[in-house]
């Protein structure tokens, strides 16, 4: 148990001080992170939503890919990224593999099931119970979609929030095609790998905390900002 | 509308952070394919910057096995190898991948075991002895099983005493991680590893694993880097990797090798230090 003492312990003394170290891997961890979610966003919740309400054929199959696609192994997606970006590979002239760029490009793959199958299930459920009335008022289905995603806005926000969680945590992708280069690559996930095969056990667990109070705090700051729209 | 419109702004600001990207200014830079052993016991963090701060030129490390290592070099995805594999090696070579190799530093594997040393191996000189007592003790082995230098070593070694590991029983442990892994799982489990002198000296958690056996000619350890050939890698960086290559095989770059010590102790030795 005293591993986790001197974790603790460590992790107190690395926010305390600010690292500076520690600070730039956290923000290359948040930068990749969040890119990815601004990116899977923007296609899985109109994707999402579309597939709630709109009937067409091959619908259903769409879904139980999305569904299926939840439980796409990191690793599988790191290398497949890895052999496109590569020299040799199809996209190798781009020059992004061993970039933050490419570790973008794989949480985004693997964050939009996640963001267009939630919102999917969620808006579902919208449409079933709001739609019918959207269509008396006279109102399209693609004009209903704002007043369906803001009725629908808890469920989305916990989408939004399980996607980051899916980027934030992830290694087996982003140590791939990143390479976890000292100053460029390394996030915090890849760090703690690199801590651990070092056998510094208590300072990779240190920065698990790390990771985990980041985690924390941006949870709590979503939910604080959806408390007060919910308010206004 | 104008809530939705907030709503969708809301959602898609993290986009501006793209245009921030945090890749730094353009300063020139190579891609160095190298092993976790050079990179994780330090050695080229303390090198590397002295290279940087005469050339310009930055070097970014991507830490693998040998095998993976080279692998990585054959797709084209690095300027220049550092890798520890002789027959890994040669096959590279062979492929029409490498242009020159060259041994910039050496230092030596280890047995490493148990203090309470099971299979009584402990100050054994012969390396081949020791493994024979500890295939017949069956007592843990952790073995890398990564296609890395040290797992290729381990390899030779059994088939050099007509011993099989794949017919080896459960205390064969193939792990298929790297160096640390592999200390790591043999500190939790009390098992015997094989490992090279620079990852054993920096790691941190050997609980009650110490050196059993030492000193064995077999067990040398050699780095060599290795430039690519410019005719099937023609994308690499050549000159500026080249300028690497000759830096590290210089006066200069040979005596920054020996200069890197933990704990008193130099952890690889100049190609040029006498081999026991």
């Amino acid at each position: 148990m005293s591993d986790f003492g001197e974790a603790f312990a460590l992790a107190l003394d690395m926010l305390a001080r600010l690292d500076a170290n520690l600070l730039s891997i956290v923000y290359l961890s948040l930068w990749v992170s969040l890119s990815a979610l601004a990116i899977a966003t923007c296609l899985g919740l109109p994707a999402g939503t579309a597939l709630a309400i709109y009937r067409f054929p091959g619908r259903g199959v769409l879904v139980l890919l999305v569904n299926a696609m939840l439980g796409l192994p990191p690793v599988v997606v790191g290398l497949a990224a890895y052999l496109l970006l590569s020299r040799a590979g199809p996209l190798g002239s781009f020059g992004l593999l061993f970039t933050p760029g490419a570790m973008v490009i794989v949480q985004t793959v693997l964050v939009l099931p996640i963001i267009a199958a939630l919102v999917h299930r969620a808006m579902e459920e919208t449409w079933a119970r709001y739609g019918h009335e959207f269509q008396i008022l006279g109102a399209t289905r693609r004009k209903a979609i704002p007043q369906l995603l803001l009725i629908g806005r808890s469920p989305v926000l916990t989408a939004l929030l399980a996607g980051f969680g899916r980027a934030i945590s992830e290694v087996g992708a982003i140590i791939i095609v990143g390479g976890n280069i000292a100053g460029v690559t390394r996030t915090m996930t890849t760090t703690i790998v690199l801590e651990t095969s070092k056998g510094n056990l208590a300072l990779a667990l240190a920065l698990g905390i790390v990771l985990i109070s980041i985690s924390i705090a941006i949870n709590g700051l979503a939910f604080a900002l959806a408390a007060r729209r919910y308010a206004s | 509308m104008k809530s939705l419109r907030l709503l969708v702004l809301a959602f898609c600001a993290p986009l501006a952070l793209l245009a921030t990207s945090p890749a730094r200014a353009q300063q020139s830079f190579i891609v160095l394919a190298s092993t976790t052993s050079v990179d994780n016991s330090g050695l080229l963090g303390h090198i590397l910057p002295i290279f940087t701060k005469k050339t310009g030129i930055a070097v970014r490390v991507i830490a693998q096995g040998t095998g993976q290592a080279l692998a990585t070099a054959s797709h084209g995805d690095a300027d220049l190898v550092l890798v520890h594999d002789p027959d890994a090696e040669a096959k590279f070579m062979a492929d029409g991948d490498g242009l020159t190799r060259r041994e910039i530093a050496w230092n030596d594997f280890i047995l490493v075991g148990p203090k309470s040393d099971p299979a009584k191996v402990s100050g054994k000189k012969d390396i081949l002895e020791a493994l024979r007592a500890v295939w017949n003790a069956q007592v843990p082995f952790v073995s890398r099983g990564d296609k890395s230098g040290t797992d290729a070593l381990e390899k030779r070694l059994w088939k050099a005493d007509n011993l099989d590991p794949a017919q080896a029983g459960p205390w064969y442990k193939d792990i298929g991680g790297g160096m640390g892994a592999a200390l790591n799982a043999a500190a939790a489990m009390d098992a015997y590893t094989l490992s090279d002198r620079g990852t054993w000296l920096s790691f941190n958690n050997r609980q009650n694993l110490v050196i059993v056996v030492q000193g064995d000619r077999r067990l040398l350890n050699y780095y060599d880097v290795i430039q690519l050939d410019p005719k099937k890698h023609p994308n690499i960086k050549r000159a500026q990797a080249k300028q690497l290559a000759d830096w590290l095989a210089s006066q200069e770059g040979q005596a920054a090798i020996a200069g890197y010590t933990v704990g008193g102790e130099k952890l690889f030795h100049p190609e040029a230090d006498p081999k026991p």
